[in-house]
């Protein structure tokens, strides 16, 4: 992919009606939408119960997530701020309700009531500020909060990201702690450039099991598994302090010279022996 | 739009408490028919605002759903017949031109094509 379109346009102007019938023609782009929302609906995990869902799809375009979604036995809404998407989605005849709404000005859904969310390659439009009245900061928060509002105890929200830098991928991160998920990022083809896929996975509420299988055989490296699913990275301070020196009012003392004779009396060094003058304290008159 | 959809919608508007639940103003209702799933309204009806959802259905010209919030011990019982009600009223009313209207500041969302219109204005946000 050699140019972003966020890069080229604000969403609701980049999918106008020619593009978003391209979008949807391409069964290249249909493959890859399908295979991406398998997998997010894979990591959302919802119990196996065959009770359907009620589920989210932010930035739902024209469907095609909602395709799997209803594939798979549950009922969802879709939001996205193109109406040109929206309706070739209608004409496709989905079977999820769809709402025109920018995701950026927060959800209004009642609390509680949403059993998981997916967002396929939709979350990093709200890193770009479109208008002047947009604040990408502000965005992403009135996002993730109003998310956490709507989803239920214990629930599951996954976004797959297209993040341009990792200045945005720690902004949407760092936006969805505050909101008080807990959860990391689940990466896919860590190796290749081209197939890489990035998975935010967030949990609501509820102590996060495992994210992926992989961490749970592995109980020694629980604390930096934990770090990078909260998405902390240790970083050293820059201007950390000299190295302290443990020194006090009264001076070292006679034991921190005697050990440091004794070091330099290991390396060979001519060093004068310890009698009772050593490390003596002169008197205040001097 | 379904009125599973709109039991959850509530208005986004800065300033507004109240936003819940928004009054529908119908002029076409269509009804498309869906799989009948009990586990599914079972599992979605602690979740259901009741008087919302039977004001709503009214609205929409289905008066089959009572006023008051039925007991959980119907909803877990095998007869059908009120499953079935709640089925047809969430799942297959479809709100397909009209306006949601908010029941705090009158603004209305207008709604073509069944997709209900939740943009903002800036001095809303």
């Amino acid at each position: 992919m050699s140019t972003r379109p966020e890069l080229l346009a604000p969403p609701e102007i980049f999918y106008d009606d020619s593009e978003a019938r391209k979008y949807t023609s391409s069964s290249r782009i249909v493959e890859i939408q399908a295979r991406l929302s398998e997998r997010a609906l894979e990591l959302l995990a919802l119990p196996e119960d065959d009770v359907p869902r009620f589920l989210l799809d932010i930035g739902c375009g024209s469907g095609l997530s909602g395709e799997t979604i209803s594939e798979n036995g549950h009922h969802w809404i879709g939001l996205d701020i193109s109406a040109s998407m929206l309706n070739v989605a209608v004409e496709r005849e989905v079977e999820g309700d769809l709402l025109l709404g920018d995701m950026g000005q927060g959800l209004g859904l009642r609390a509680g009531v949403i059993d998981g969310a997916i967002s396929i390659s939709a979350v990093q439009w709200l890193c770009n500020a479109d208008k002047s009245s947009h604040e990408p900061r502000l965005r992403l928060k009135a996002f993730f909060g109003s998310l956490y509002r709507c989803l239920s105890r214990g629930a599951r929200a996954v976004f797959q990201v297209y993040p341009e830098s990792i200045a945005q991928r720690e902004l949407i991160l760092g936006q969805a702690l505050k909101a008080g998920f807990g959860g990391g990022l689940v990466v896919d083809y860590p190796h290749s450039t081209k197939k890489r896929k990035e998975f935010l996975v967030l949990t609501c509420g509820s102590v996060p099991t495992s994210i992926n299988d992989g961490h749970k055989d592995s109980d020694d490296d629980d604390d930096d598994s934990e770090d990078e699913e909260n998405g902390m990275v240790c970083v050293s301070d820059r201007n950390r302090p000299r190295k302290k020196q443990r020194t006090n009012k009264k001076g070292k003392g006679r034991e921190w010279v005697l050990r440091k004779k004794e070091q330099s009396r290991r390396k060979g060094n001519d060093v004068p022996a310890d009698s009772k003058y050593t490390a003596r304290k002169r008197k205040s008159r001097f | 739009m379904r009125l599973i959809t709109h039991n959850m919608l509530s208005c986004n508007i800065k300033g507004v408490t109240n936003g819940f639940p928004l009054k529908i103003e119908a002029e076409k209702v269509i009804e498309k028919e869906v799989d009948f799933n009990p586990d599914f309204l079972r599992h979605m009806f602690a979740k259901i605002e009741w008087k919302a959802l039977a004001e709503a259905a009214r609205s929409m010209g289905y008066a089959e759903l009572p006023d008051d919030s039925p007991d959980a011990a119907v909803i877990e019982s095998a007869d059908e017949t009120f499953l079935r009600k709640l089925h047809h009223a969430l799942l297959e009313l479809h709100l397909e031109e009209g306006a949601l209207v908010c029941p705090e500041t009158g603004r209305k969302f207008p709604v073509n094509k069944g997709i209900p219109n939740m943009l903002l204005h800036e001095d809303e946000v």
